[in-house]
């Protein structure tokens, strides 16, 4: 050995000095391409933004319910009366024998147990059923995400399958699946939803706390089509690919074939669309849950605790209660904003290439 | 930790992952390259250079480029690429100079060094320098230009053929308006009819028969031989005094490549300019160059006229490439191969970097790299076999080499 | 058109027989008219392979060497004619037992970058059909890749690594090994080196011989580069527009190239020595569609001899010496 390995003088990644000599051609190391991905992916600064708006989310719905629980004892849908004097302000107008106009305008104490404001026992307040905010915001996202996940999953599930079906036996195979795929495709998406929701909460057979069951399978079935589209489109390319032609010469099943080589290299796009799906399916949820179509009442959900603010059931508490729905609001929009950050990140950090 | 990954590797039935770089090593090349490149980028995007900066002189104004101790490096994720490593070597006036070298040697970045086409900012050229002359005799430093003035020389008087034409012609646009457009821009007293007219009797000098077709079609719509001439007749525009011609005809046929390869003598005939071929194909250096250069791993292992480089070839590794071309082997041998394969330019070492691939190996090969041997004014070769001047310490390692 | 059907005289010598072999590409998938519009690939081609021989397939890209490759594995479906695999016609057999009998002929195919599924491990893509097939017990399955691996060059270690961390040449050895771990009979190797580098190509050529010579392998080599057809093959075909133009015996074609567009493939090799000028024959213009040959002759619109005859008749494949076959009208008058 000629040169000594001293410590810390040369760069510790050329650690090669006596082994080149047998191996000219691996005289240098490869990043693995898992830390490849995650290196693009870091490199991006919304993704990071993204990842950590989803981070909050997930503990704030998952752990939050436990510190509640562990400090103060709050419950779901545990009620608090809360006796409070609060300023009524009555307001009319009408119309006086006189034939003039008059305002009406009273205003007086009553005594109020629910709609509690900001407190050091309940930092949100409690709502109109006396329910602390901050508790059911986290109940609230737990159900959102646990709905979505779900959701995309079964989605994917389907899209895969169906997909992948079409894209590799083609012909009439993929005739009916993609025509299948297209219906559902140009299908207005809301609208159905609220009248399948509809239909499902004026069924009386049915138990409220399974309604939330049928919605899910709903989502599914408006969702999956993205997925099969994507699944097909990606394995009419790969089939193409010489590797195929490989697997099909050494007479390897059909389905190892989808199932080990074409499904895997679609992966990337998969996790790609699922994360973008995610918040979508969230808001789908949180638009019915506004319509309380969603998630029933008592469960929390993020879509319901907005509906309260429903300017149709009158003004108030759109205008002096904004601690019951602008919080709810503002996780919405940073669930959904974290989800396609991530998504776009993942997208680039996957295909450099679909970059710019 | 070194240690560690040691162990990793040589394990015979090991998991994967050890050929990967450490998550530590990763951040450390990531931060250095970081440092690295901001210092070139800084000196690059300088403003006002004066023109004294990068005017010099030329060793023989017989040349029209001379490239001199060249270094161009890419700061990678994986480690810094050496991709060209010490070039030096001279493109004499109206000749052809052949670089041959298998993938990856830094044939493409060396010519595209001279075009300041390097891929910034991971690509920098640390050191050296190329010298271009141009028609009036004044001589540039290509590698301290900055890129507005490179702009008049890139694709005027220096002009670049490719691989694979489709990727350097636009397929939105017909042919005959790029070719119009590169006139337009480069030469200022032109004017829409006179540039038609020179791409006109341009295309007609590449041999294309149909020229009024080829002139309105779109790029798609020819053959790969055609495009290839398209992409001859472009470089021709505007009287260029060197032409780069990387891999012209790796993509075509043999039937095609001969037209093409005939056409490109006969092209640099009429326009009295100088030609750098790169190519992987012996046989078509053979027949092209009238100067050869090998490389080798980024650097230079042997040059010299073609005759010198076919008819005695010297480095082991030009020899061994001539023996395993299949052509005119004795019937029943087995081919002669070199084992292992071309390394990539990462982590090399400071020794003779064919030494695990040479039959011929000594011990001292693994203890330095060797320096140039001039065999004649035009022939060397950098290999310790012919190395005269013996480092005293060396001088037993070898005399026992030689004895094998 | 009507098809003199060749005789079908198999003599247990040949391990493969191609019986006019057509492949047509219709053009677009939907039409219902009776002759659509089509890429006649490969355009009545017969040959036959004998048993441990190599046969080289030459010719200009496009000109559907691929295609001929692709069609006798029936990888995909002939047009018209007859592939017949060691005495059974394989247009005939069905998909379940076509699959049984997969292992028996493997292909090689021209880029190693796409030709090795990127998800799976060496050991993977090479074992994934031997397991399925149960070539070897279970027992032994692992030290039965390990040896294939190392017959073809592969370190050991190479057996959990993905095919990215691997330059050209050795995932051509993988490719190598995966079609050689199967124990076929017979290999289509289409330009296995064209991809790569010089001195790669030499040891990959030299793997193919010792493989061939340990056990017996029959190779169709279907390749671009003359010079190494004629270092590995036997009998050599030259192709045109999806015809044969000319076949028979390596040395005989080589030594004295009979048809005009032989002659000019031959002349065109670029030759490593500066001092050797060519008497070279620079052929004109380009390759013709396939979707609309030229009447006749097809090589008629690039060929220096071209007669009137040529435009009208198609030459006849015709045995002109021994082992010899020319299809051209210069020879064909008496
Ligand atoms: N799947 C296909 N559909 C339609 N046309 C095809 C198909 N495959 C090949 N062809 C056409 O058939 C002809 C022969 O193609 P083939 O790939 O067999 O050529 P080749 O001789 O292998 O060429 P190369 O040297 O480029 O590999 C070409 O014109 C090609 O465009
Ligand atoms: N843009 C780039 N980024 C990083 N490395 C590069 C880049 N371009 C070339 N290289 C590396 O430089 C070396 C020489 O490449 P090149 O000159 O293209 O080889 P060739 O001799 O085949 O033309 C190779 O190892 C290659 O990987
Ligand atoms: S210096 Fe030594 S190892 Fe290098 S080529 Fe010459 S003999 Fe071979
Ligand atoms: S048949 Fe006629 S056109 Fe065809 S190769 Fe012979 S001479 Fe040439
Ligand atoms: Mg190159
Ligand atoms: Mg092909």
């Amino acid at each position: 050995m000629a040169i000594d390995t001293e410590k810390g003088k040369k760069p510790d990644y050329t650690d090669m000095e006596d082994h080149i000599e047998t191996d000219l051609e691996q005289n240098f190391r490869v990043i693995s391409p898992g830390r490849m991905v995650t290196k693009r992916f870091f490199k991006s600064k919304l993704s990071i933004v993204g990842l950590a708006m989803i981070i909050f989310v997930f503990l704030f719905s998952f752990v939050g319910p436990f510190i509640i629980n562990h400090t103060w004892g709050y419950k779901e849908t545990q009620v608090f009366k809360i006796e409070r004097n609060a300023d009524m302000v009555s307001t009319a107008e009408f119309k006086g024998p006189d034939g003039r106009t008059y305002d009406y305008y009273d205003r007086s104490k009553t005594l109020v147990i629910f709609k509690a404001p900001p407190s050091r026992d309940h930092w949100l307040g409690t709502d109109t059923s006396g329910f602390d905010i901050l508790t059911r915001l986290m109940y609230g996202g737990r159900i959102s995400l646990i709905i979505s996940f779900i959701v995309i999953i079964l989605e994917t599930f389907l899209g895969i399958i169906l997909g992948g079906l079409a894209g590799y036996f083609g012909k009439w195979v993929d005739q009916v699946i993609m025509r299948i795929v297209d219906i559902f495709a140009c299908l207005p998406g809301l609208p159905i939803l609220l009248i399948l929701s509809a239909t499902i909460n004026s069924i009386e057979s049915i138990p409220a706390e399974h309604r939330i069951y049928y919605l899910m399978a709903f989502l599914t079935l408006m969702g999956w089509t993205g997925v099969a589209r994507i699944v097909r489109g990606q394995i009419l390319m790969l089939r193409e690919q010489e590797y195929m032609m490989a697997a099909e010469t050494t007479g390897i099943r059909p389905l190892n074939k989808i199932f080990r080589h074409l499904v895997p290299n679609t992966m990337p796009q998969l996790i790609v669309s699922a994360t973008l799906g995610l918040g979508g399916v969230i808001l789908y949820e949180s638009t019915l849950s506004y319509l309380s179509l969603g998630v029933p009442f008592p469960r929390a959900a993020w879509g319901s605790m907005i509906a309260l603010a429903d300017p149709s059931r009158g003004q108030e508490i759109l205008a002096y209660y904004p601690n019951m729905w602008v919080p709810a609001g503002l996780l919405i929009v940073i669930a959904v904003l974290g989800f396609s950050f991530i998504g776009d990140g993942l997208r680039d950090a996957f295909d450099p290439r679909m970059k710019r | 930790m070194g240690l560690l990954d040691k162990f990793k590797r040589k394990k015979i039935e090991g998991i994967d992952d050890s050929t990967y770089l450490t998550l530590r090593e990763e951040r450390r090349i990531s931060r250095e390259n970081t440092k690295t490149i901001k210092e070139y980028e800084r000196i690059r995007n300088r403003k006002n250079v004066s023109e004294e900066e990068y005017l010099t002189q030329m060793r023989d104004p017989a040349n029209v480029v001379e490239f001199d101790n060249l270094h161009t490096y890419f700061f990678t994720d994986v480690g810094t690429v050496k991709a060209v490593n010490g070039v030096s070597f001279d493109i004499p006036q109206g000749k052809i100079v052949g670089v041959v070298g298998e993938s990856g040697c830094g044939k493409s970045v060396t010519s595209l060094s001279l075009m300041q086409l390097v891929q910034a900012p991971t690509g920098q050229i640390t050191q050296g320098s190329i010298r271009y002359q141009d028609e009036d005799g004044k001589c540039y430093d290509v590698t301290k230009m900055p890129r507005d003035k490179m702009l008049r020389i890139r694709g005027k008087d220096i002009a670049m053929i490719f691989q694979e034409p489709m990727t350097s012609l636009n397929p939105v646009f017909k042919v005959g308006e790029q070719m119009d457009e590169v006139i337009l821009l480069h030469e200022e007293d032109s004017t829409d009819d006179s540039a038609r007219e020179r791409s006109i009797e341009m295309l007609n000098l590449v041999g294309i028969a149909d020229v009024k077709k080829v002139y309105n079609s779109y790029p798609h719509e020819l053959s790969g031989g055609m495009r290839q001439r398209v992409m001859i007749a472009m470089a021709l525009l505007c009287n260029p005094r060197l032409i780069i011609a990387d891999e012209p005809t790796t993509a075509l046929d043999v039937t095609i490549q001969a037209q093409i390869l005939e056409l490109l003598r006969d092209v640099k005939e009429k326009i009295n300019g100088s030609i750098m071929f790169i190519t992987h194909d012996l046989g078509v250096i053979a027949e092209m160059a009238d100067y050869v250069v090998v490389m080798y791993a980024g650097r230079i292992i042997e040059q010299g006229t073609v005759r010198e480089i076919f008819h005695e070839p010297k480095h082991p590794y030009t020899i061994g490439l001539m023996r395993s071309k299949p052509g005119g082997h004795v019937e029943g041998d087995r081919l002669y191969s070199i084992r292992g394969q071309v390394p990539n330019p990462i982590n090399m070492p400071n020794h003779c970097y064919f030494y695990n691939r040479c039959d011929k190996a000594m011990d001292i090969c693994k203890r330095h790299y060797p320096a140039m041997t001039q065999f004649n004014s035009d022939h060397r070769a950098a290999c310790f076999l012919y190395s005269d001047e013996i480092l005293p310490e060396e001088k037993e390692d070898k005399e026992d080499g030689e004895g094998r | 058109m009507a098809i003199e059907k060749m005789d079908l005289t198999t003599t247990n010598d040949d391990i493969l027989v191609v019986n006019n072999l057509k492949k047509y590409y219709p053009l677009s998938k939907f039409t219902i008219k009776k002759d659509p519009v089509s890429v006649r690939a490969v355009d009545d081609i017969s040959f036959t392979i004998k048993r441990g021989t190599t046969m080289g397939l030459v010719g200009e890209s496009g000109c559907g060497k691929t295609t001929v490759g692709r069609t006798i594995l029936r990888l995909h479906e002939v047009t018209d004619g007859q592939v017949i695999f060691d005495g059974k016609d394989l247009a005939k057999v069905p998909r379940r037992k076509l699959r049984k009998m997969r292992p028996q002929m493997q292909m090689i195919f021209q880029d190693p970058y796409s030709s090795l599924s990127p998800r799976l491990p060496v050991g993977e893509i090479i074992g994934e059909a031997v397991k399925e097939h149960n070539i070897v017990p279970k027992s032994k399955y692992r030290s039965y890749i390990l040896k294939v691996m190392r017959d073809c060059g592969l370190q050991p270690q190479y057996y959990y690594r993905y095919p990215h961390e691997f330059s050209g040449g050795q995932r051509q050895r993988i490719s190598i090994a995966r079609a050689v771990a199967l124990n076929p009979k017979f290999i289509i190797c289409d330009e296995p080196l064209s991809a790569l580098d010089v001195s790669i190509q030499s040891q990959i050529i030299n793997l193919m011989k010792d493989l061939q010579e340990q056990h017996g392998y029959t190779y169709l080599f279907i390749s671009h580069d003359l010079s190494v057809v004629e270092y590995i093959s036997d009998t050599i075909g030259v192709m045109y527009l999806g015809s044969m133009m000319e076949m028979g015996d390596k040395k005989k074609v080589f030594a004295n190239p009979m048809h005009p567009y032989s002659k000019a493939l031959l002349s065109a090799v670029p030759v490593s020595d500066p001092d050797v000028k060519m008497n070279r024959i620079v052929l004109k213009g380009d390759i013709p569609s396939p979707i609309n040959p030229p009447s006749g002759c097809k090589f008629r619109t690039r060929c220096p001899y071209a007669m009137p005859i040529c435009a009208e008749k198609a030459p006849v494949f015709k045995e002109y010496e021994e082992n010899h076959k020319v299809a051209c009208h210069l020879y064909s008058q008496d």
